[in-house]
């Protein structure tokens, strides 16, 4: 019988691993060269990318931006032409929005910036939130000008809304004051808001140069129309898809009617309905703004989006989570606010940040309707003499830019679902 | 079958009073058309500790979510503290924050912290100040001696502990009576007893409480009365020694003969 006992006498010491196990080497040969058939795939994109690369950068490499004309571009450099960026840059950003006044949508985007960030981040003063709540008022005054008075007026009627929810029940009771605070603002902002605030004009004149609406365009539009869009639809979203499993046959009815019909409609439509066909129905002589009909119509679109992106999440929630809730006392509004709207609203973050990324996108459409978004000017620069021909540089430009938004976007909601992230199993 | 805890139990505290906790006359419900709950009577005084059993669809657990009204029920009166369960939403929440359930799945709310979830419902319900809601939530949390983990996420904790953050987040509301609803059905069997220890303690203390659960041990420990429920009807109750020793109905035999005999 052999002999099983050992004993080391000499311990090795740690030494490096062989040359082709670690570093670039072992990478390259784990993902690139694997084995035959990936190694053939390997080659081949390197091809590729030889092939793209070869054409891109010396395109991008003798570029320039000095020239006036397209055509002046072509003399002097061979590659991209960018001078076209250069000299319609205040256009693309602003459209034709009086030069003198462009400060206005700068600060506005600045005060924007400071607006988004308590929503979007906690860590800072909550009392932050104050000046965002008030921030689409100011913006809305700062971008379209005019009298003080008439934001204000429109605040008043929020004011009155509150007011009711707050002081009435005590005297009519829950459901009366629900209705008042309901219907209050709106025969406020109906009847009385605008005279109001004219004659509070009168009296104290607070005013800025009005631009009108035809003078607003370019990335200031979209941005405009886009971040009005996403920070209404979710909310209204929100409301809808609470509506569509509500057991009032009422409620429920409008929402699912509601979100089914503007579901099956394309945004285009809801577009020109917006352009041409609602001043049919509206009063004659009534001038209601094309980029607020624009704004109603994409944010209405995207809510019934919305609703059915958090009704996934409403459904994906164990319904131990609601009779938790119920068991423990939490009326209705309560429970949904703070066990589960947090819930749903955290597993649905990526759909609901697709759905605003698209519709940031879909802001280009009004081009369609003859608004002066970036694609609209774009059509408008291919048009003007000089720039004949461009397209590259133009619409590089424009995706660029979109892309950044976009991107912020998604990188946001990595950031947030990370934050969020609580050891679910 | 397995033994509720080793140690003796106090029963100085554990007094059945004259007082009526929860009245059931005459009680049915239906889903659908199917009766789930027949004919149910049922007086439990204050101090009472109630086991239900029965085999599985049996509508023990529809029974006792019937009290706080997470099931409607057709026909009867169910009156808990006096309140008597209607549509009215008033009286479903004051009977709701008065009394305290336990589920089978915890039912945490995994969005908030342990803390948040024992403080959430004084604060929001009873509008408690924060500070004084954290220090109760504390309390409690000591109490079911998981004070430590106060601050984790009910992700990261073992199905025992969430149990007892779970009993701690309805004892926070101070309620007067216990619903416990198979406690510890879906727990590992060594995470069973320090749920059972938790309830013991409780019954100790005086809390009326109602518990569906097929720890027999726990009845014979602790329960004054064990109530048999088969096909949607009470079928048979009495003190647990003589419902162990002497089980009257052939049903109940049947039952405990398929529990025990193993």
């Amino acid at each position: 019988m052999a002999d099983l006992s050992y004993v080391r006498t000499q311990m090795v010491p740690q030494q490096d691993p062989p040359i082709t196990e670690t570093g670039a080497i072992k990478w390259a040969r784990e993902n690139l060269f694997s084995g035959v058939t990936n190694s053939v795939l390997t080659l081949l994109a390197l091809y590729f990318l030889y092939q793209v690369l070869h054409e891109v950068i010396p395109w991008l490499f003798f570029s320039t931006w000095n020239a006036n004309s397209l055509a002046e571009c072509r003399e002097i450099a061979e590659g991209g032409c960018w001078a076209v960026i250069r000299e319609r840059w205040p256009q693309l950003v602003f459209g034709f929005y009086p030069s003198e006044y462009y400060w206005r949508p700068v600060l506005t985007f600045v005060l924007m910036l400071v607006a988004l960030a308590p929503v979007l981040f906690n860590g800072l003063p909550r009392r932050m939130v104050w000046f965002s709540a008030l921030f689409p008022f100011l913006a809305f005054w700062l971008l379209w000008g005019g009298s003080l008075w008439l934001p204000v007026a429109v605040i008043a009627g929020f004011a009155l809304a509150a007011m009711s929810v707050i002081y009435l029940p005590a005297l009519t009771g829950t459901l009366l004051a629900t209705i008042v605070a309901f219907i209050a603002p709106v025969l406020w902002w109906l009847f009385l808001a605008a005279p109001v605030a004219s004659i509070l004009q009168a009296i104290l004149p607070l005013a800025i140069e009005p631009i009108e609406s035809a003078k607003f365009g370019g990335f200031m539009l979209s941005v405009t129309i886009g971040i009005t869009g996403i920070s209404l639809s979710l909310p209204i979203g929100i409301l809808l898809a609470l509506g569509r499993q509500s057991n009032l046959i009422a409620v429920k009815a409008i929402c699912v009617g509601f979100i089914e019909f503007i579901r099956g409609v394309p945004l285009i439509t809801l577009l020109f309905v917006a352009s041409t066909l609602l001043n049919y129905f509206l009063p004659p002589g009534t001038t209601f703004d094309i980029i607020l009909r624009v704004m109603i119509m994409v944010t209405l679109f995207s809510s019934a989006y919305m609703a059915e992106v958090i009704r996934g999440g409403l459904s994906a929630l164990p319904k131990g989570q609601y009779e938790a809730a119920d068991a423990l006392g939490l009326d209705y509004w309560k429970s949904m606010r703070l066990i589960i709207m947090p819930q749903a609203l955290k597993i649905t973050i990526p759909s609901i940040v697709s759905l605003f990324i698209g519709l940031f996108k879909d802001t280009t459409l009004v081009s369609i309707i003859g608004l002066l978004d970036p694609i609209g000017l774009s059509n408008a620069i291919r048009a003007d003499q000089d720039w004949n021909g461009i397209v590259w540089e133009l619409y590089g430009f424009i995706a660029l830019m979109f892309w950044i938004f976009c991107f912020s976007m998604s990188r946001y909601s990595m950031y947030l679902e990370r934050k969020l992230q609580t050891g679910h199993r | 079958m397995s033994q509720a805890t080793e140690r003796t139990i106090d029963r100085s505290q554990m007094q059945v009073s004259d007082e009526v906790a929860i009245q059931i006359t005459g009680m049915n419900k239906w889903y659908g058309t199917f009766h789930v709950l027949r004919d149910i009577d049922l007086t439990v005084q204050r101090g009472e500790r109630i086991v239900i059993c029965g085999p599985s669809g049996s509508g023990k657990s529809t029974l006792i979510r019937c009290i706080n009204a997470l099931e409607e029920h057709q026909q009867g009166q169910i009156v808990v503290d006096g309140t008597l369960l209607s549509s009215d939403l008033k009286n479903i929440d004051k009977v709701r924050s008065e009394v305290g359930m336990v589920f089978q799945h915890f039912n945490l709310f995994p969005h908030l912290s342990i803390l948040e979830n024992c403080t959430l419902a004084p604060i929001w319900v009873r509008k408690t100040p924060k500070k004084e809601a954290e220090e109760i939530a504390m309390h409690y949390l000591t109490k079911v001696k998981i004070p430590e983990q106060a601050l984790k996420y009910p992700g990261q904790l073992s199905g025992g502990q969430q149990q007892r953050v779970a009993i701690a987040r309805s004892l926070c509301m101070q309620p007067r009576i216990m619903l416990f609803d198979e406690p510890t059905s879906a727990l590992d069997p060594e995470m069973i007893k320090e749920v059972l220890d938790t309830m013991i303690e409780l019954a100790e203390e005086g809390m009326t409480m109602l518990c569906v659960t097929h720890e027999m041990g726990f009845a014979q420990a602790v329960a004054n009365r064990v109530i048999f429920m088969d096909d949607g009807q009470i079928v048979e109750q009495n003190e647990p020694k003589e419902f162990f020793k002497n089980p009257k109905s052939d049903r109940t035999k049947l039952f405990l003969s398929q529990i025990l005999g193993h």
